[in-house]
């Protein structure tokens, strides 16, 4: 018998902060409704609810309607409404929403794992984005027969090791192959990157401060939180070094690549000055690249630094993807560092310029694959761990980056999808997110609480976590360290014939509006 | 410490409410009336303040251009009353290539003389079509041109437009034994052109040559178009003319520093007339490019007469002329820059492109592909509110009124929107560890295209690649 390895995390359903929440269908009940309560007594996704002491039922929750599927069911509202009174159609709303790698679909999906801790039960198209290439384009391939293993999702191992070197460092084993992003207290909410710490705890992974400091808020979740040092080296503190079980060097971010972070002087708040020490209201261009760092053997320098500061502190080198990406891997291996980090192009930021994020280094795409086939020629790849972000949007993009090469991946857009970011991209000035998310506003940062952001992270993980396991199953793998690598599990569609890519699920081709 | 080039901008706001891409719905019959919660008064970004007191005023919003899409007031709603469409009248703007998203970011930097900044990641296709199919390249750590953003204004964004001489020749007392020709350079790599459509009244023109006289860089006009009034502008102005017909405009050749004819077959005995008239006069050579035309091969004869500078024309989408397959002006320009490599003549001559030049990455990109620098025409208008409706194709109206537009007015939005670019362009040379533009020209190494990136990632793994790429 198979033996049980983890104890996940409970998930607990958490309802949208918002009124009114969006989904695929719009339900409307019109004037004609004469209370009777057909509707709740027969809905199964709770669109409809009456309490029975209401006259008049609620305004149907729409994003829990499965749509004209129902209407093959004995279910369908619409037709067992006495009055006609109600009706049915796909809301227009999702023509305005999302972009080419967020469509709505893949929004609302995140939205509603992170509500559920569930796959989503109406048909979303969430695994699949509408860019054209890279993951939109891949898939999976149809399995063997008789490969799957009939096992249990808790029999199944997604944890991978962070510290593979052998160098008598702690062995960091995390139970998901991914952790978050650098998220800095000053681009986003105070409550929002402490319920990310928590939510780390207990899917027992990482979160990263940033280059925003370490805000005392972070002590008790100390040991899942990694201290980046960036260029601008705000808030690096020996303490803050001392704290943390890994440290991040950023060099650079696959969003801006070349280019220091950007922190407009409106966020610039007098806690956050504080913790930078810097000035209330002037905005904050780290420089680029660290002025200590001109060469392989000034990284080196870094890195022993942080070393001999933190003697089980593991070390992490966050770097962009330029043409060389696999040179820089090898160099940052060679320095000392347990983690290489490669940042694609499509990455996620608190405020960039717009032609930096579509124009500057490769998609990680392209990154994972080559820098992972370099690590094998050099002999190095099984001591050292190569984790992949910047684009990696949801479970197959993760399960897909691990196929190409990579041993984990980074998030952080999900991480906000799930706590109800629209991606509008307005976190970076003014009052910042109107929404609560990446904002220092003290009235807007007060919309969105540790608990809520805690618990539907772990939803998300906990969703996601099912799929990872689908398809580690199918595939007749048991841990998700098998599936590095295995890029022959993987097809794109532009490189099959037209026969063989009618196997697989097409692309989506959303008609979006530039 | 030398004043360092700069482009000064002062925001201009909009003449015409522009036309934003999304418009909020109220659907006024449910609303409560009196709620307390209203969401038009709680929008971070203000844009109901006008129409608080909507019930008892009852006036038709204009929301457009100003939702920032955060969605509050279609989820907070009491009543659930509010919505969202895209605006049908954005969706009509521009064309496939100069699409509404190009023609909104325009009117933004025109209008603020900022860089457009957000929050969030990407938001676009993987890949697309010319110089959508390329990446420009960084510098991990080895950065000693560049200190963050600060330190960018020693990056010098120059070209010349004169010839340079193949090398210096010198006599036995080390004075020059050649006659090295005076230099003539723009501050940044863009100069304008009139464009060949649209309202052309002397406000619209003068407004153009009013701004590019303030950043330093000259215009392309019709020779037959600069009226007497335009002549305070001469040193701007390069007059465009043809084999034929120069001779009629002896005395304005005389008096500005550079001038372009048309590319005919035997064009070198106009060349020689020309420099009779006016002997140090920078001489460009306009030509376009066809399907028909050798254009590699015409550059190379060309960059061995006695020029200075070529301007190829694509069309105003980037592409070839007179072709029923037209290529990308990226891969005509490769083409021309390695053929006057081979025949050793590049570092000679200058190469402008024109046409498809949209936004401030594309001045970067084309450098990259072998040109110089780029002259732009519909962005000039863009930036003074055209919304390349095309109604004055038709001699209908002009929407913003371009016909009467101050040119003080008009120039300064031009002024903004070169600001913004160039703040753009640096910004990428920064991320290239570059320190002058002029290293860019034909620096392939410093870019990505996705054929590459497919082949050497994607084919080891997917082996051969079945759907043509099409990224010309």
């Amino acid at each position: 018998m198979n033996q049980i390895k983890y104890q996940l995390p409970e998930t607990r359903h958490t309802p949208s902060r918002f009124r009114n929440t969006i989904g695929k269908y719009i339900v409307k009940r019109n004037s004609n409704c004469i209370s009777c309560g057909k509707c709740s007594e027969i809905c199964p996704f709770g669109v409809h609810i009456k309490p029975d002491h209401h006259k008049s039922p609620f305004r149907p929750v729409e994003h829990n309607c499965i749509g004209f599927d129902c209407k093959n069911t004995d279910h369908y509202c619409i037709e067992h409404c006495p009055e006609d009174a109600l009706t049915l159609k796909e809301n227009p709303l999702l023509y305005t929403m999302g972009d080419y790698r967020w469509p709505p679909e893949m929004l609302l999906g995140h939205f509603a794992m992170a509500e559920t801790g569930k796959a989503p039960h109406v048909d979303l198209e969430y695994n699949l984005g509408n860019s054209g290439g890279g993951f939109d384009m891949m898939r999976f391939i149809e399995p063997d027969p008789g490969v799957e293993l009939t096992i249990s999702d808790e029999e199944i191992d997604t944890s991978i090791d962070l510290n593979k070197t052998g160098d008598g460092r702690p062995l960091k084993t995390i139970s998901i192959p991914c952790y978050g992003g650098g998220m800095s207290y000053g681009s986003t909410a105070l409550s929002v990157i402490v319920g990310r710490a928590r939510a780390a705890k207990r899917l027992n992974s990482l979160t990263c401060t940033g280059e925003g400091g370490y805000p005392p808020q972070f002590l008790p979740y100390k040991e899942h939180v990694i201290t980046q040092v960036a260029t601008g080296l705000f808030g690096v503190r020996e303490e803050t070094i001392q704290h943390c079980p890994i440290m991040e060097f950023k060099y650079a971010q696959g969003a801006k690549p070349g280019l220091g972070g950007h922190l407009l002087g409106e966020k610039v708040t007098k806690a956050v000055a504080k913790m930078r020490e810097t000035v209330v209201g002037s905005s904050l261009f780290s420089p680029f690249p660290f002025h200590s760092v001109y060469s392989v053997e000034d990284h080196k320098k870094h890195v022993d630094w942080m070393k001999e500061i933190n003697h089980s502190v593991l070390c992490s080198i966050k770097v962009s993807t330029p043409t060389d990406v696999d040179m820089v891997a090898i160099g940052a291996y060679y320095a000392g560092a347990h983690i290489i980090h490669i940042d694609g192009s499509y990455g996620g930021t608190g405020a960039a310029p717009d032609i930096a994020k579509k124009n500057i280094a490769m998609p990680i795409e392209y990154a994972i694959p080559k820098v992972h086939r370099f690590l094998v020629e050099e002999g190095v790849r099984d001591k050292v761990c190569l984790i992949a972000s910047g684009g990696i949007r949801n479970a197959l993009d993760v399960a897909k980056a691990i196929a190409l090469g990579a041993d984990g991946c980074v998030i952080g857009t999900a991480d906000l999808v799930a706590v109800e970011c629209v991606r509008c991209g307005n976190c970076e000035s003014g009052r910042g997110c109107a929404r609560g998310i990446a904002t220092t506003d003290p009235e807007l940062g007060c919309m969105i609480d540790e608990e809520y952001v805690e618990q539907r992270l772990v939803n998300m993980y906990m969703a996601w976590r099912k799929q990872w396991c689908d398809i580690l199953r199918t595939h007749g793998l048991k841990s998700i360290k098998e599936l590095r690598g295995r890029s022959d599990l993987l097809v794109h569609l532009d490189y099959l014939d037209e026969e063989e890519r009618r196997k697989y699920q097409p692309a989506p081709r959303y008609k979006m509006v530039l | 410490m030398p004043q360092k080039y700069t482009i000064l901008t002062k925001a201009a706001l909009p003449r015409f409410y522009p036309v934003g891409k999304y418009a909020t719905i109220e659907f006024r019959e449910n609303c409560a009336g009196s709620c307390k919660e209203c969401v038009k008064k709680k929008c971070v970004y203000d844009i109901f303040k006008d129409n608080y007191l909507h019930m008892s005023k009852m006036e038709e919003p204009e929301y457009l251009y100003t939702c920032n899409s955060c969605f509050r007031c279609i989820q907070e709603c009491t009543k659930g009353i509010f919505s969202r469409v895209v605006n049908p009248e954005y969706r009509e703007i521009g064309d496939e290539y100069w699409t509404p998203d190009v023609l909104n970011r325009t009117w933004y930097q025109a209008h603020t003389g900022s860089i457009p900044v957000s929050g969030s990641g990407y938001r676009g296709p993987f890949v697309g079509k010319g110089f959508d199919s390329m990446w420009t390249d960084m510098s991990e750590i080895v950065r000693p041109t560049r200190d963050g953003i600060h330190g960018r204004e020693y990056i010098n964004t120059c070209i010349e437009l004169s010839r340079r001489p193949e090398r210096l020749a010198f006599k036995k007392d080390g004075s020059l034994a050649i006659v090295v020709k005076p230099i003539l350079e723009v501050p940044l790599p863009i100069l304008f052109q009139q464009p060949d459509f649209g309202v052309q009244s002397r406000e619209v023109l003068v407004s153009m040559l009013k701004a590019a006289n303030t950043i330093g860089t000259k215009m392309f006009m019709n020779a037959a178009d600069v009226y007497e009034d335009l002549i305070p502008f001469g040193p701007t102005i390069i007059p465009l003319i043809k084999k034929d017909t120069f001779k009629n405009y002896s005395e304005l050749i005389d008096r500005v520093d550079m001038v372009e004819i048309e590319y005919e077959p035997d064009i070198e005995k106009a060349i020689i007339s020309l420099k009779a008239i006016n002997k140090n006069i920078i001489i460009s050579v306009g030509l376009e490019l066809r399907a028909d035309l050798d254009y590699a091969g015409i550059c190379v004869d060309l960059s061995k007469m006695d020029i200075d500078t070529i301007h190829v024309y694509a069309n105003t989408n980037g592409r070839e002329f007179e072709s029923d397959n037209p290529r990308f002006i990226k891969d005509m320009l490769r083409d021309i820059h390695l053929a006057l490599i081979d025949a050793a003549t590049r570092q000679q001559i200058n190469i402008i492109a024109s046409g498809g030049i949209s936004m401030a990455e594309h001045v970067n990109k084309i450098i990259i592909c072998g040109a110089d620098g780029v002259a732009i025409d519909l962005p000039l208008i863009i930036a003074m509110e055209c919304r390349l409706c095309g109604r004055c194709k038709k001699g209908l109206t002009c929407p913003v009124d371009l016909e009467s537009i101050d040119p003080l007015y008009g120039s300064n939005r031009i002024i903004n929107l070169m600001g913004a670019w160039r703040n753009q362009i640096l910004e990428m040379l920064g991320a290239m560890g570059l320190r002058e533009v002029r290293r860019l020209r034909g620096e392939v190494g410093r870019s990505m295209w996705f054929e590459d990136l497919e082949r050497e990632s994607f084919a080891p793994i997917f082996g051969e690649r079945k759907v043509s790429i099409d990224v010309g």
